[in-house]
């Protein structure tokens, strides 16, 4: 008998936690990026303790699509990211500022 | 005591092992000052969650786990901090926001709270979907085959749409406008990019190193500024003598 679900969605919402508060409080592009990225895992960690709780497949299917979309989020915010230390180097996130967010 | 965490031994070490494993790294994704080290951090995160998943019965994403994110994204995070050279201290002289970080903790811990509390009734809840049992016969990988190439079909074309987008736009991003060249190898001012004007005072703020990073490209732009429109048409300097350098090469 395993771990029952309830820790596992505890762990997935501390997970979650510490990855909004790194994004909040980071200043560095990359490391807010990296942020992203665990929240997206303690996601998928909560589709998959619900596939095993529910007995249904769809909980591991949605992970394989946010792995696809998180993939191509990468990719594109990595682009991005390069393209704006290109314009200025050694910019952190307060310093892009062109569009008065 | 045969059950803890209501699950056998082995289960139970294996859940606490692989959730310290998480927790640490997401930590020290957060709080790492270097940025190579918070990616290995989140490597670390990673496998801990990758480890969980094959506690839970999930082995094909487990595997896809390792093979894309840790492979894969991660990889290319510490390619973009290599190819960068990120400085490795945050620049926090100027913070537009002071309260932001405690208020930031603040409404984190207090999300986290309610939450828990609010899980504390029925976790599950709604309709189950038609897309197929786990406990059904034949192994996940065909499982989650089968799922994804009848039910999620039109999401999973989808998808590859997504893709293709994804990489025309890194191509898009990642591209140089650095053309000015005719097609007879002279250089053209008719071919001259309209970005090219903001390129110019990036390289002009890469040779005084000490200019500071902040509004050089504002500031190099406008021509009415005496000390710092030096930036500008001497920023255009450098960017014409590269084009004469290119014409006389081939």
């Amino acid at each position: 008998m395993s771990v029952s679900a309830s820790w596992y969605l505890t762990l997935a919402a501390v997970l979650f936690t510490i990855g909004a508060i790194g994004l909040l409080v980071r200043r560095n592009v990359l490391v807010m990026f990296m942020c992203v990225e665990l929240m997206l895992n303690a996601a998928n960690l909560t589709f998959v303790t619900f596939a095993r709780r529910l007995n249904d497949i769809a909980g591991q299917t949605a992970v394989f699509f946010v792995l696809v979309v998180a993939a191509a989020e990468v990719v594109v915010g990595l682009g991005i990211i390069v393209s704006i230390y290109r314009r200025r180097p050694g910019a952190t996130a307060d310093d892009v500022h062109g569009m008065k967010g | 005591m045969t059950y803890v965490l209501a699950a056998t031994i082995p289960d139970a070490i294996t859940f606490v092992i692989a959730a310290a494993v998480c927790v640490l790294g997401a930590l020290g994704v957060v709080l790492a000052r270097n940025p190579v080290h918070s990616a290995l951090m989140l490597v670390m995160t990673l496998f801990g969650v990758a480890v969980l998943f094959v506690e839970e019965d999930a082995q094909f994403l487990a595997a896809v786990q390792v093979i894309v994110y840790a492979g894969a994204i991660v990889v290319l995070f510490l390619f973009v901090i290599m190819l960068l050279g990120v400085d490795q201290k945050e620049a926090i002289q100027r913070d537009p926001l002071p309260a932001q970080r405690p208020v930031a903790i603040c409404v984190g811990i207090l999300g986290l709270v309610e939450v828990l509390l609010l899980a504390r009734g029925r976790w599950p809840s709604g309709a189950r979907s038609v897309s197929g049992a786990i406990g059904s016969p034949g192994d996940n990988v065909g499982l989650i085959g089968r799922s994804i190439f009848t039910t999620y079909l039109l999401a999973f074309e989808v998808t590859s749409a997504l893709l293709v987008v994804a990489v025309v736009g890194a191509v898009v991003l990642a591209r140089r406008p650095r053309r000015v060249l005719g097609e007879n190898g002279a250089p053209t001012g008719a071919l001259v990019e309209p970005d090219d004007e903001i390129d110019g005072p990036e390289v002009a703020g890469l040779d005084d190193a000490d200019a500071g990073t902040v509004d050089t490209g504002a500031a190099g732009s406008e021509p009415g500024d005496s000390e710092r429109g030096g930036g500008g048409p001497g920023g255009g300097g450098p960017v014409d003598d590269l084009a004469d350098s290119e014409v006389t090469g081939p």
